[in-house]
């Protein structure tokens, strides 16, 4: 069923739309005659400012991995963000870890772990599916480069993002 | 035949159906782990719990009491039944539904998972695990248990192809009953029962058999996992093309697990005339040969600095020049029984036209065991027979080799085969004026032939074959063949084509059916027609050890088969 718009009613001067225009275009005076005096700032000088620090805490911003206290790659290479991932920007290569690591007892990382930048669309997916907390979407959102390789972010770039994260789920840790 | 009432519709089966197969062919699937139907029974999973009753046992003189359809009521067991060892009987109700079932389920899953590791983010089964399925589908979601879960061996070797892990076991024991009753390779077994059971090997032996990877595949969880295939690709990324194995002439049934052009396993595919559910280890390892180092990516022509890289119609050309200048009786072809039906029938095309009497393949024999591999090792040994005209195949190979040697014989087309390899020597072979050489892989003929081919391997092709026991198989394309090659019958037909002028074939369907317009055998079939499970074609003598056990064991009623 159509919605039947009910129209405000304008009155005479309403109707007359200059004074609206003559009041929008002072406005815009006003802001200007104190931005030349220098009383209010509204442009920011990017990138020599950044809005960083109000970023909000759900920023999405590149898709990282991350490292625990004990400085353990989180990801085993599941490949459940590779499946789940829509614009297919991420690819994964599984190894196993070597019988003489101290993790050997994980079994599984990731050999190759690329994430082309020109795909990813930040929608988060990745982060919300991994069952290792190992893929995070931190706040860098300035991913530039100058060729289409540059753009892929490969398993050592991604773990220079992502950092160490800690307080998370150490489900490999107890003693086995 | 027996009248069985499964969750309120009565339906009529033989006497002596399992419980489980009878919910199967209505429409029911009971969860389970233990029970296979091409093994023995022992029901100790309990997953196929289910509720059963019967007609109850009347005191003399009692009239039955009837429902409102005219039969007799069924009195429900308070207790439940495991559906796969019990057999069905004439007026049993079974129940695969409703309280009592599912709070069996429930419990036995909540059991089987107190112990059970939570690795399925690095576990090769997730995705085909039964005990995922049935978590998802009949578990609890959450774990009562607050207790340390038990720790036992993982990552044990225990044969030359296959990894165990103990904690994943949920002790089902499908792989002690696989080797005992299929290989006849009794090594498995479960020691320290209780708790802390494990499935061992064994004392100094190993699950080594030809068979052995059946048990990874039968394995309803992650315990046993394959060396080969471990942690190389996630099963739910997996392209799977129904196919058929071409290690030997059994032409077992496979399924091709592949992700965007590149082959990852092969694993058995269920069919009761060539392989039952299995397949030998040595035909899993078939695809590796596709991404061999030594693989020809693109046509070669042998120029003075040795071969160069050519196009397809340089190639062609090339061989055609070659050919034209020589007489019939100076021209032998050695095609290969490893060819597909349709390749085969367009080197007889080839044949006509060039009119040469020498024509031939190279037989292959190896030892056979007594289940699924086959003497003949080359896998479409009779089509070679039936599309080639061919009496006793390599019988005309010595005189081909003898005409080379003396040189009556002045050029070769070697399809699928290294001459070399079949003892023809390297020196005569350099003699010849033309040596045309299709190989899926570098060879020593290659070195020495004028033109060099590349073909297509098994996994990149369509086509048909004839297995030892006269049934003809439909070969599926998995993956994209690499570099500039092509499915072998183009290129066959694209050298007809530069000899003759346009022959009008442009799909593989069109050469069966040409294929079937001229020999008998093939009339009325077509590549669709040939379907998953392969069509009986020829009568052989030949028949299949493993299905012949197999059937005996069906008469014992050991199992459902």
């Amino acid at each position: 069923m159509a919605i039947v718009v009910k129209r405000p009613k304008l009155s005479i001067f309403e109707k007359m739309y200059l004074p609206a225009i003559g009041k929008g275009l002072l406005i815009t005076l006003s802001h200007a005659i104190k931005i030349l005096r220098g009383k209010k700032k509204v442009t920011m000088q990017y990138p020599e400012e950044k809005w960083d620090a109000n970023m909000p805490e759900h920023y999405r911003g590149a898709p990282a991995l991350v490292k625990d206290e004990q400085g353990r790659e989180r990801c085993v290479s599941c490949q459940l963000c590779e499946f789940i991932c829509p614009p297919r920007a991420i690819k994964i290569v599984p190894g196993e870890i070597p019988s003489d690591d101290p993790w050997a007892k994980v079994e599984k990382r990731p050999k190759e772990f690329d994430i082309d930048m020109i795909r990813c669309i930040y929608c988060g997916m990745c982060e919300e599916v991994c069952p290792e907390q190992a893929i995070y979407l931190r706040k860098d959102y300035a991913i530039t480069g100058l060729s289409r390789e540059e753009m892929v972010h490969d398993k050592e770039r991604l773990y220079e993002i992502g950092g160490v994260r800690e307080g998370l789920v150490n489900k490999w840790n107890e003693l086995k | 035949m027996v009248n069985v009432q499964i969750d309120g519709t009565w339906m009529q089966f033989p006497k002596g159906t399992r419980m489980i197969e009878a919910c199967r062919q209505a429409g029911v699937e009971v969860p389970h782990y233990c029970y296979h139907p091409k093994l023995t029974s022992p029901g100790n999973c309990r997953m196929c719990l289910v509720q059963m009753g019967m007609p109850p046992r009347l005191a003399p003189g009692q009239e039955p009491e009837k429902d409102e359809d005219g039969r007799t009521k069924i009195q429900w067991m308070p207790r439940p039944a495991i559906a796969c060892a019990n057999t069905v009987a004439d007026g049993m109700g079974i129940r695969t539904g409703g309280e009592l079932v599912d709070e069996c389920r429930r419990g036995v899953m909540e059991f089987l998972l107190i112990n059970h590791p939570l690795d399925c983010p690095i576990c090769d089964q997730a995705g085909e695990c039964r005990l995922q399925e049935f978590s998802v589908e009949h578990g609890n979601g959450v774990s009562r248990f607050v207790d340390n879960k038990v720790k036992k061996p993982k990552n044990v070797d225990i044969g030359p192809r296959i990894r165990l892990d103990d904690e994943r076991c949920i002790m089902c024991s499908r792989c002690i009953r696989f080797c005992q009753e299929i290989p006849e390779d009794d090594v498995l077994g479960f020691t320290d029962r209780g708790s802390h059971t494990v499935l061992t090997t064994h004392p100094g032996k190993k699950l080594a058999n030809d068979y052995s990877l059946n048990t990874v595949d039968i394995c309803p969880v992650g315990a046993l996992t394959s060396n080969d295939f471990r942690f190389q690709m996630r099963v739910w990324f997996l392209k799977e093309t129904p196919s058929i194995c071409t290690g030997c002439g059994r032409g077992c049934n496979t399924i091709l697990g592949s992700r965007e052009d590149e082959m990852y396993r092969i694993t058995p595919r269920e069919n009761d005339a060539v392989n039952s559910s299995w397949m030998c280890d040595h035909g899993r390892q078939e695809f590796q040969l596709l991404s061999n180092e030594r693989r020809l990516t693109d046509p070669l022509v042998l120029g003075d600095q040795g071969h160069r890289l050519s196009s397809w119609s340089e190639a062609h050309q090339t061989a055609a020049a070659g050919l034209k200048l020589l007489g019939p009786e100076e021209i032998a072809i050695v095609a290969s029984a490893r060819m597909t039906n349709e390749e085969l029938y367009m080197v007889r095309r080839l044949a006509a036209h060039l009119k040469t009497e020498w024509v031939d393949v190279v037989p292959r024999s190896q030892e056979g065991d007594d289940l699924l591999i086959a003497e003949d090792a080359n896998p479409n040994s009779l089509g070679a027979k039936l599309v080639l005209g061919l009496e006793n195949p390599g019988a005309k190979l010595a005189d081909i080799k003898a005409g080379v040697e003396k040189g009556t014989i002045k050029a070769v087309l070697a399809f699928d085969e290294n001459l070399i390899g079949a003892g023809f020597e390297e020196a005569s072979l350099k003699k010849l004026a033309f040596l045309l050489n299709t190989h899926l892989l570098a060879n020593p003929t290659a070195d020495v032939a004028q033109v060099v081919y590349p073909s297509a391997g098994f996994a990149e092709k369509r086509g048909s074959m004839i297995n030892v026991t006269g049934r003809l198989q439909r070969l599926n394309q998995a993956v994209q063949p690499p570099g500039q090659v092509m499915e072998n019958w183009e290129v066959l037909r694209d050298l007809i084509q530069a000899l003759t002028g346009s022959n009008g074939l442009y799909m593989i369907e069109d050469v069966f059916k040409l294929m079937a317009g001229e020999i008998a055998a093939f009339k009325g079939l077509s590549l669709t027609k040939i379907g998953d499970l392969g069509v009986a074609l020829l009568e052989t003598e030949e028949k299949v050890p493993l299905l012949e056990k197999e059937r005996e064991r069906v008469a014992k009623g050991l199992i459902v088969g």
